[in-house]
C-alpha cells in the first residue's frame, strides 16, 4: 500500500576531501565516500570516531571545515540543513513533546508546504504500524513506538537519503532484533538510500549492504560485511569488526602463492593475496571460530598451519559454542571458539593443545593494535630487525 | 575470578559472623519516636509559616473603626465596599499597572539573553553572567538609593514610570536564570530534528523552542510579577508622590493599617494560591496519567 | 515557582548543536537590549551612588552637594553608624543560621521522605512558599500585633515567668531577628528543597552500607551533598537580611536600640536628605556582602553555582 507514496528512489552520496575541526580536536581527519543510491549503508566505529560528526555534516547540522558534499551529482555542502532533501532518525528520536505522534510526522511536509500533510503523515504511520495511536503524545509511547515514529516522520518526507544515528541504540537487546529487521524491509521497500550510523558491530553487519569502518576521523575499511569481516585489513578492524587472535610474525620466505613467517618459532602461511605487507616484520591474524583444538601434535599437512603446544587456561561455556583461552609460549593467548558437537568441553584447563587453520583462513596485516602488548612486541621486533 | 571474590565476600560474612557483631540493619528515619518526630515537627513549622497569613486574612473581616488592632467582630463591609477607604485602591491599581509593565520589559529581555547564554559562545560571556548576578546579590536598599541617586542627578522626576524601570531592572536576573534553565533543560536534538524537517530557522524557533520554552517563561513572569507587585524597598525610594500597595502599607503603618489592605493582599494571595495549587495539581495529573499511559 | 534554578548545578551551556553555532551576531542582538538595560539602570545607579559618596555640601547653595573626592564621608559614617552596621550582619548571621536550622528538616522532610507522594508532596510545597504570595509589609505587621504587649505570645511568656512584667517583645533585638528569620524561610527553604529532591537516596543506602551510622552518613555523605541548596539558601536569606529596613523599623518590630544600617540609609536619603552619606553607607554594605559572598562561596567550594 505504501508502494506509491513512497515511489521516488534514493540518490548517491559522495563526500569529497571531507574534513572536520572543533576547537581543540579534529573529528573527522579526511573523508572520501561514495554511497550508491538505494543501498544500505553502515557507518561503524566506536564512540568519538567520528561518525555522528560525519552524519551532521551530511544532514548539514554541521559545516565542514573543508571537503564537498554531493548529493545525486548535485553539490549541496552550503545548502541549508531544511533545504536539503535529507532527513535524520535522531538517537534520541527528538520528537516534539508538545506536538501529538500525527503533527511530528506532518511537521516536515507541512513546513514545505505539501498538499494533505495529514493524510501522507496517517499513511506513513500505518507503514510502521502505529496509525492507531496518532493522536497520542510522544511521551505515552514506549521507545519501539517512539523509535518507529522518529522513522515515519522521517520517511514521510520521500528524501534523497535518510540518516540513522544510532537509532536502536537506546533499546533493549530483543526490541533491536526486531526493529533490525523492520527497519531493513521498510528500506527495501521505500527504495531509500539508507545511512546508518551504528557502534554495534553486529548490527551493523546483520542490516547492511556495505559497512564502512571508522576510527580517529578515518575510514579504515569499506566493503560488504563478509569481506570486512573476513579480510580485515588493518587491526583495528580485526578487533572491532568480531575478535581476531593476532600474532607478531617476521616473514621468512614470500612465495608466489604465499607468504611464509616465523610466529614463536613455528612456520605459519599466508596466503599472498590476503596479506597487506609481504616482508618484515607483520601482524598474522587468524578468527577463533576457525581454529580446531587438537589433543595431540598433528603430523604436518600442506595447506595447514600449526600452532602450540600450548596449554588451555580457561574454558567458558555459552551454549551453541564454548570459548577456550590457550597460552602458547611466544605467541601469547590464542581464544578458540568451538561448535558444541558433544557434551561437555573437549579439553579442561591444564590440558596440553596444538591449534590449526587452513592456510586461506589466515590473514597478514601491516599494523598491530595500538597499545597492546603485541605492538609493544611489534616494535621490538622491528627494532630487533632493523639490529 | 568472579567467583573468587564471592567466596571472599562469603567468608568475610562468616568472620563477622564468628566475632559475635549484630547484623547491621538499615535503619530508617522512621522506628519507633522517631517515626512520627519529623512529620510532626514538620506539621507544626508549617502551622507557624502561616500564623501572619491567617491573622491577615482574618482581620480583613474585622469590624474595624479606625484602626485594626484590636477584634472587634466580623463583617463584610470591608470586603463589599473595599475602596471606600481613600488611597488603597488607587495603590492597588498602581502595583497591577506597574507589575504588568514592568514583568512584560523584564520577561522579553530576560528571555533574549537567556537564550543567547545558553545557546551561543561569545566573549563577554563571564561578564555578562556578572552583571546578571550582581542585582541578585546587592541589597535592595543599594538599588534603590543607586536608582534614586541617577534619577536625582539626571532630574527625572519620580513616579509610576521610574518604578516600573526599577521593577524591570531587578526582576530581569531572576527571569534570565529562571528561563537559562529551561533552556538548558531543552534537547538541542530537538532544534536540530526542525532544522533538519525543513523548518527555516524562524519556523524552528516559534514551532518547536518557543512552545518548548513556554511553561518556562511563564513561571519566570509570574516571579518577576509577583516580586514587582511585593516590592517595598526600591519602591520606596523611587516613587515620589505615588503610592504602590506595599508603600501605601508602610506609610499607614505609622497611623494603623487600614481593614482595606488586608482585604486587597488577601484577595491577592487566595488568587495566586488557587493559581498555583491547579497548576501543581493539574501537572501532577498529567504526569500520572502519562505514566500510566506508558505502563 | 520562585528561584528553583538559582539551587541547581548549572547545566553545561552548550550543547553539540549549539557549540557549532557561529552566528554571533545573533547572540549580540539577543544581548544587547538586556545588557544595556542592566548597564543603564543597575551599573550606572552604582557608579552614580559611588560619585555621590564623594560629594560634600555645596558652599554657595544651601542643600547642594559638589563632587570633590570626600573620601572622609566614608570615615565619618563608619565613626557614627559603625554600630548599625556591625548590628545587620550580625542579625543577618542570626536569622541565616535560625532560618537554616528551621528549613532544613522542613526541606528534607518535603525532598526526600515525601518522594513517593507527589501530590501531598507539592501541597505542602505551596504551603512552604505561601508567604510570598501575601504582602510581606503585612506579615511583618500582624507578628507585630500578635508579639505585641496586650498579645497571647506576650503574657504567656509573662506567666510562665520567662519574660518580666516590664519586658516587651516588639522593639527589641529578638523582634527584629525573628521577623528577618520568618520573612526569609521560603528563600531558605527552596533551594534546600530543589537539592534534596535530587539527591540521589542510593549514594546515602551505600554510606549505610560501608557502616556509616546514621549521623555519620547524614555528616558525611547527605550534608555535602546538600551543599548547593545551603549555599543558594543562605545567600538568598543573608543578603535581603543584612539591608532589610523594614522589620527592624519602629513602625513595624524594631526600636531605637535595634536599628539595623538600611535604616540609617533610608532616614539619610528620604529623610535628612544627606545623600553622600546613604551613598557611602550603601556601598560600604555592597561592598562588604560582596567580600563576604566571595569568600564563603569559594570556601564552600561551589564557585560554579554562580
Amino acid at each position: 500500500m505504501a508502494r506509491g507514496l513512497f515511489a521516488e528512489s534514493g540518490a548517491d552520496l559522495q563526500l569529497v576531501g571531507i574534513r572536520k575541526e572543533f576547537p581543540g580536536f579534529t573529528a573527522v581527519e579526511q573523508l572520501d565516500l561514495t554511497v550508491p543510491a538505494g543501498t544500505f549503508f553502515a557507518l561503524l566505529g566506536p564512540s568519538g570516531c567520528g561518525k555522528t560528526t560525519t552524519l551532521r555534516l551530511v544532514a548539514g547540522l554541521e559545516e565542514p571545515t573543508s571537503g564537498r558534499i554531493l548529493l545525486g551529482g548535485r553539490d549541496v555542502t552550503d545548502t541549508k540543513p531544511h533545504r536539503r532533501p535529507v532527513n535524520t532518525v535522531f538517537q534520541s528520536y527528538a520528537l516534539f513533546p508538545h506536538m501529538t505522534v500525527l503533527e511530528n510526522v506532518a511537521f516536515g511536509l507541512r513546513r514545505r508546504g505539501i498538499d494533505d500533510p495529514l493524510g501522507k503523515a496517517r499513511s506513513a504511520l500505518r507503514l510502521v504500524e502505529l496509525d492507531a495511536l496518532a493522536d497520542r503524545k510522544p511521551a505515552q509511547l514506549s521507545g519501539g513506538q517512539q523509535q518507529r515514529v522518529a522513522l515515519a516522520r522521517a520517511v514521510v518526507n520521500r528524501p534523497a537519503l535518510l540518516l540513522l544515528d544510532e537509532p536502536l541504540g537506546a533499546l533493549d537487546l530483543k526490541l533491536r532484533r526486531q526493529m533490525q529487521l523492520e527497519l531493513k524491509s521498510i528500506q527495501s521497500e521505500v527504495g531509500l538510500t539508507f545511512v546508518h550510523v551504528t557502534h554495534d558491530q553486529e548490527e551493523a553487519m546483520t542490516m547492511a549492504d556495505t559497512v564502512a569502518v571508522m576510527n580517529r576521523g578515518r575510514i579504515e575499511q569499506i566493503g560488504s560485511p563478509e569481506e570486512v569481516y573476513e579480510l580485515p585489513r588493518t587491526a583495528f578492524v580485526a578487533n572491532f569488526l568480531g575478535q581476531s587472535n593476532l600474532f607478531p610474525a617476521v616473514v621468512r620466505e614470500a612465495g608466489d602463492d604465499a607468504v611464509g613467517a616465523d610466529v614463536a618459532g613455528h612456520r605459519i602461511l599466508v596466503p599472498r593475496s590476503r596479506a597487506q605487507r609481504t616482508e618484515g616484520t607483520i601482524t598474522l591474524g587468524v578468527r577463533p571460530e576457525k581454529l580446531l583444538l587438537l589433543t595431540e601434535e598433528p603430523t604436518p599437512i600442506a595447506g595447514i598451519n600449526v600452532l602450540g603446544p600450548g596449554r588451555v587456561t580457561d574454558v567458558s561455556f555459552s551454549g551453541v559454542s564454548t570459548q577456550y583461552l590457550v597460552e602458547v609460549p611466544g605467541a601469547g593467548t590464542v581464544i578458540v571458539f568451538a561448535q558444541n558437537l558433544v557434551f561437555g568441553p573437549v579439553v579442561e584447563p591444564g590440558a596440553d593443545v596444538w591449534l590449526s587453520w587452513r592456510v586461506e583462513h589466515g590473514f597478514g596485516l601491516a599494523d598491530a593494535p595500538r597499545g597492546s602488548a603485541l605492538q609493544q612486541a611489534h616494535e621490538a621486533l622491528v627494532g630487533g630487525a632493523e639490529t | 575470578m568472579s567467583g573468587q571474590n564471592q567466596a571472599g565476600l562469603v567468608l568475610g560474612q562468616e568472620t563477622g559472623a564468628e566475632l559475635g557483631e549484630p547484623p547491621r540493619r538499615p535503619r530508617r528515619w522512621g522506628l519507633g519516636a522517631g517515626r512520627w518526630l519529623l512529620p510532626a515537627y514538620c506539621a507544626l513549622a508549617l502551622a507557624f509559616l502561616l500564623v501572619p497569613i491567617v491573622y491577615t486574612i482574618a482581620f480583613s473581616f474585622n469590624d474595624s473603626v479606625r484602626t485594626n488592632i484590636a477584634w472587634r467582630g466580623f463583617t463584610l463591609d470591608n470586603w463589599l465596599n473595599v475602596c471606600d477607604e481613600p488611597g488603597v485602591c488607587e495603590a492597588f491599581g498602581n502595583s497591577l499597572l506597574i507589575g504588568v509593565v514592568a514583568t512584560g520589559i523584564a520577561t522579553v529581555l530576560g528571555t533574549m539573553i537567556a537564550l543567547a547564554l545558553a545557546r551561543y559562545r561569545f566573549r563577554f560571556r563571564s561578564g555578562t553572567n556578572l552583571l546578571l548576578f550582581l542585582p541578585m546579590a546587592t541589597p535592595e536598599v543599594v538599588i534603590g538609593a543607586g536608582l534614586a541617586a541617577q534619577f536625582l542627578t539626571a532630574g527625572v522626576p519620580k513616579g509610576i514610570g521610574t518604578i516600573i524601570v526599577a521593577h524591570a531592572m531587578f526582576c530581569l536576573s531572576f527571569v534570565v536564570v529562571t528561563v537559562k534553565a529551561r533552556v538548558a533543560s531543552l534537547d538541542p536534538a530537538l532544534e536540530d530534528a526542525g532544522r533538519d524537517l525543513y523548518g527555516s530557522p524562524g519556523q524552528v524557533f516559534w514551532r518547536v523552542t518557543f512552545p518548548l520554552l513556554l511553561p518556562g517563561i511563564l513561571a519566570a513572569a509570574l516571579l518577576s510579577f509577583s516580586l514587582s507587585f511585593d516590592d517595598f524597598i526600591i519602591t520606596y525610594f523611587n516613587s515620589g508622590p505615588v503610592n504602590t500597595l506595599p508603600t501605601y502599607i508602610y506609610t499607614a503603618a505609622t497611623r494603623g493599617i487600614p481593614a482595606e489592605a488586608n482585604v486587597l493582599s488577601s484577595a491577592v494571595f487566595l488568587l495566586a494560591i488557587a493559581v498555583v495549587l491547579i497548576g501543581q495539581v493539574g501537572a501532577q495529573a498529567r504526569r500520572k496519567r502519562l505514566g500510566i499511559a506508558t505502563r | 515557582m520562585a528561584l528553583p534554578a538559582f539551587a541547581g548545578a548549572s547545566a553545561p551551556a552548550t550543547g553539540r548543536g549549539g557549540a557549532a553555532r557561529r552566528s554571533g551576531r545573533v547572540a549580540l542582538l539577543l544581548l544587547l537590549p538586556g545588557i544595556a538595560y542592566l548597564l543603564l539602570f543597575f551599573l550606572a545607579p552604582l557608579l552614580s551612588l559611588v560619585m555621590t559618596s564623594l560629594q560634600s555640601p555645596s558652599e554657595t547653595v544651601f542643600g547642594q552637594y559638589d563632587f570633590t573626592f570626600n573620601w572622609a564621608n566614608y570615615l565619618q559614617v563608619v565613626g557614627q553608624y559603625g554600630e548599625q552596621i556591625g548590628r545587620s550582619f550580625l542579625y543577618a548571621l542570626l536569622a541565616t543560621v535560625f532560618a537554616l536550622l528551621f528549613s532544613y528538616p522542613l526541606a528534607y522532610f518535603l525532598g526526600v521522605n515525601l518522594r513517593g507522594r507527589p501530590i501531598l508532596q507539592s501541597l505542602l510545597l505551596v504551603l512552604v512558599v505561601a508567604p510570598f504570595f501575601i504582602s510581606f509589609l503585612l506579615r511583618t505587621a500582624a507578628w507585630k500585633q500578635i508579639l505585641s504587649d496586650e498579645g497571647l505570645v506576650v503574657s504567656t511568656l509573662k506567666a510562665l515567668a520567662l519574660l518580666g512584667p516590664q519586658d516587651h517583645l516588639t522593639g527589641t533585638p529578638i523582634a527584629v531577628v525573628f521577623g528577618l528569620t520568618y520573612n526569609f524561610i521560603p528563600f531558605m527553604c527552596l533551594p534546600l528543597f530543589t537539592t534534596l529532591e535530587r539527591l540521589d537516596l542510593r549514594v546515602v543506602e551505600a554510606g549505610r552500607d560501608l557502616y556509616g551510622g546514621p549521623f555519620t552518613t547524614f555528616r558525611t555523605v547527605t550534608l555535602p551533598l546538600s551543599m548547593p541548596g545551603i549555599v543558594s539558601g543562605t545567600l538568598l536569606t543573608f543578603i535581603p537580611a543584612a539591608g532589610d529596613y523594614v522589620n527592624a523599623s519602629s513602625q513595624f518590630l524594631g526600636g531605637t536600640s535595634s536599628t539595623m544600617v538600611g535604616n540609617v540609609i533610608q532616614s539619610n536619603f528620604l529623610v535628612q536628605l544627606n545623600y553622600p552619606a546613604a551613598a557611602a553607607l550603601s556601598i560600604l554594605l555592597m561592598a562588604t556582602i560582596l567580600v563576604i559572598v566571595g569568600v564563603y562561596v569559594r570556601r564552600s567550594g561551589t564557585e560554579d553555582l554562580l
